[in-house]
């Protein structure tokens, strides 16, 4: 459905970072992004933990709330730079105390408390890597990306360790160091708050390249094992400047970003992005619920907010009334990410909370908002916007696989009609390779661009449209779930032969995970073994785990033997089957 | 609707959603999202499900009483 433009009216309270979109296009340049941040002292490199805490640290901003974190049982904590610098310090000496350096892989399993920002600028501090999990994961995916990411250190909660962690250890030989908070640390743990007790405030981060690997991020992909994105310290100059440009923060806000510390968007604009900035931070434990929600924002006297379509779907199911009866008087920014914002969802925002909702895109991959939609320029619902200064965006032809075609190395750049999305490299939070992996990595470019997998469409004026993804992910209440993840474990039980697994279009959550299940010979197709194959699932693979599982012995197969998942999905759609010998080629 | 059978409802509803779930191991003032590991869309599964079984309108600021076993029992119990 297409609504009118939203256009930008009246003088906005706070003077927009971007106020002419070519104009600061034009002007802009990395080089004038990365002057304005600090540098390590003594021209020693750039180090994003010093750009987030120790600058603001060791100015007249050290007594400004850095964190205000609310419990999940409203209980308020304020870390101020000061405080912070002083934690991440003694985190890092920790981390060199179990002989974890420069490189090691440090992996958080933990919810948003105050515990985490530590860990993870404590592991910047230190040049260690940090790579953030999902606590909603179950115990596969979690060991699979302690594996394959080479994690030396955990930090979880003692809750966590017990669920998930203590079963799979065994399996782990390379996981040295688990570190726990909130309680008694089980055996074969280090209390968290103990280490930090005993540990020095004082630390000198070490000489930092801009190229040293900082994060690693695990993404899906439609085959294969989950992907581990490496970033490096100098995204934090794509931080930094989109969270200007795109979000508009300036030093005077309080920020809340809901996105789960687990994914991409948790760190990039949950962590690193807005202390960089120098404001305070909001950060809630608690799980969704509408007017807990509602009530943060108020309370908090949040000025931007960055959340997410589903949420934001929740939100308006308990109806704009609910909105009013909160004072969200000091909001007066909001932008959403993991997936396209309907339009109707944009426009409500503007009903119920007064203020219209910003969406923007990009990826694990692209480290950083890539395309946005700004505060000074006009909305156009359902669209995710333009690309930020400094952002070369394209759509390329397509070739029979849906994908982009390419021909001896070449790639052809459409201006009108539908193609796959592509970025032209050489942004700094540009990832800069899947650890292990060099031929994954390789495929994603072509012809000098970076391959997004989303097919999109652009407008008369540079606006661009999502249309579809090009290939079999799976994005749930914006999170990315790999099919052939979840068909793996579910091919464990011993009843299932074959799964195809895909995503249901779900009015909420943009898509639920859908299993099709093969039988063995010799089970029956019933409901006790429907329960048991989700209960399996939901053990293994925690919110990853398939919300609906069908039984179907004659799942439709490639030439080569492999179950046609886009079969699957239009067929689920209603769609009607299509060319097969298309969908056959693309799987 | 007595409390048992509401608490029957309740487990019936949640079993179809986590399967497996020993209910005597429950403590019945736990937050049911975090000891069953219910995501979102899960809990308004759940809910759905009670409004469907039950007959019962139950309203979206209603979640907030369906938390623990103890007070959805009470919710589904309670006078219209």
């Amino acid at each position: 459905m297409s609504l009118p433009p939203i256009s930008k009216r009246g003088t906005p309270r706070v003077r927009p970072n971007l106020v002419d979109y070519h104009r600061a296009g034009r002007e802009f340049s990395w080089d004038d992004a990365r002057a304005r941040l600090s540098g390590l002292p003594g021209g020693r490199g750039l180090n994003i933990a010093y750009e987030a805490v120790d600058r603001h640290a060791s100015g007249a901003s050290g007594d400004a709330v850095a964190l205000r974190c609310v419990g999940r049982h409203d209980e308020l904590t304020e870390v101020t730079y000061a405080d912070l610098r002083r934690d991440t310090s003694r985190f890092a000496n920790v981390l060199c105390a179990l002989g974890a350096g420069r490189g090691d892989r440090v992996f958080t399993l933990l919810g948003r408390r105050p515990e985490l920002y530590v860990t993870v600028l404590g592991t910047l501090k230190n040049v260690g890597v940090l790579a953030p999990l999902f606590s909603a994961f179950g115990p596969e995916p979690i060991y699979e990306r302690l594996r394959l990411g080479d994690a030396r250190v955990l930090v979880t909660s003692v809750d966590l360790y017990q669920r998930k962690i203590a079963g799979i250890r065994d399996r782990l030989p390379g996981l040295k160091h688990v570190l726990v908070v909130g309680g008694e640390a089980p055996e074969g743990t280090i209390s968290f708050d103990r280490a930090l007790a005993a540990a020095s405030d004082v630390f000198d981060i070490p000489d930092t390249d801009p190229e040293d690997m900082a994060l690693l991020h695990f993404t899906s992909g439609t085959t294969g094992r989950p992907k581990g994105a490496i970033h490096v310290h100098d995204a934090v100059v794509a931080h930094h400047a989109t969270a200007r440009f795109a979000l508009d923060l300036h030093p005077e806000d309080v920020f809340w970003c809901t996105a789960d510390p687990g994914w991409v968007t948790g760190m990039s604009y949950g962590v690193i992005a807005p202390l960089t900035c120098g404001l305070t931070m909001v950060t809630d434990a608690g799980d969704f619920d509408a007017r807990r929600w509602y009530r943060v924002l108020a309370e908090q006297r949040v000025t931007v907010w960055y959340t997410a379509p589903t949420a934001i779907r929740m939100l308006m199911r308990h109806g704009a009334a609910v909105a009013g009866e909160y004072d969200l008087s000091a909001l007066r920014f909001i932008a959403s990410v993991g997936e396209p914002l309907n339009p109707e969802a944009v426009v409500w925002g503007q009903e119920a909370l007064g203020l219209p909702i910003h969406d923007n895109w990009w990826q694990t991959e692209t480290g950083a908002i890539m395309i946005a939609n700004f505060a000074a320029t006009e909305i156009r619902p359902g669209s995710m916007g333009r690309p930020v200064p400094g952002i070369e965006a394209a759509l390329l032809e397509r070739g029979p696989d849906g994908r982009a075609r390419v021909e001896n190395g070449r790639v052809r750049v459409i201006t009108d009609g539908v193609g796959e999305l592509a970025l032209r490299p050489g942004w700094p939070s540009m990832f800069r390779g899947y650890l292990h992996e060099e031929d994954r990595y390789a495929k994603a470019f072509a012809g000098g661009w970076y391959l997004s997998g989303d097919i999109a469409r652009r407008d008369a004026d540079g606006y661009f449209w999502f249309v579809a993804r090009a290939d079999d992910v799976i994005k749930s209440a914006g999170h990315l779930i790999g099919p052939f993840e979840v068909e793996s474990v579910l091919m464990e039980h011993p009843a299932v032969a074959e799964s195809g697994v895909i995503g249901r279009p779900d009015p909420v959550a943009g898509e639920v995970v859908k299993a099709f299940v093969t039988l063995r010979e010799g089970h029956e197709a019933n409901d006790v073994l429907r329960r048991e194959l989700i209960a399996f699932a939901r053990r293994r693979l925690g919110a990853m785990a398939p919300k609906e599982i069908v039984f179907d012995q004659d799942l439709p197969h490639t030439r080569s033997g492999k179950v046609m998942r886009r079969l699957l999905k239009s067929r689920e759609l209603g769609l009607p089957d299509g060319d097969v010998s298309t969908l056959e080629s693309a799987s | 609707m007595t409390p048992d059978e509401a608490r029957k409802m309740i487990e019936e509803v949640l079993a179809d959603i986590v399967p497996g779930t020993d209910f005597t191991a429950l403590d019945a003032d736990a937050d049911l999202r975090e000891s069953l590991e219910l995501d979102s869309m899960d809990f308004l599964t759940f809910v759905t499900a009670l409004s469907d079984g039950s007959g019962r309108r139950i309203d979206e600021d209603d979640y907030p009483r369906l938390a623990t076993m103890s007070a959805g029992v009470a919710f589904l119990t309670e006078e219209d």
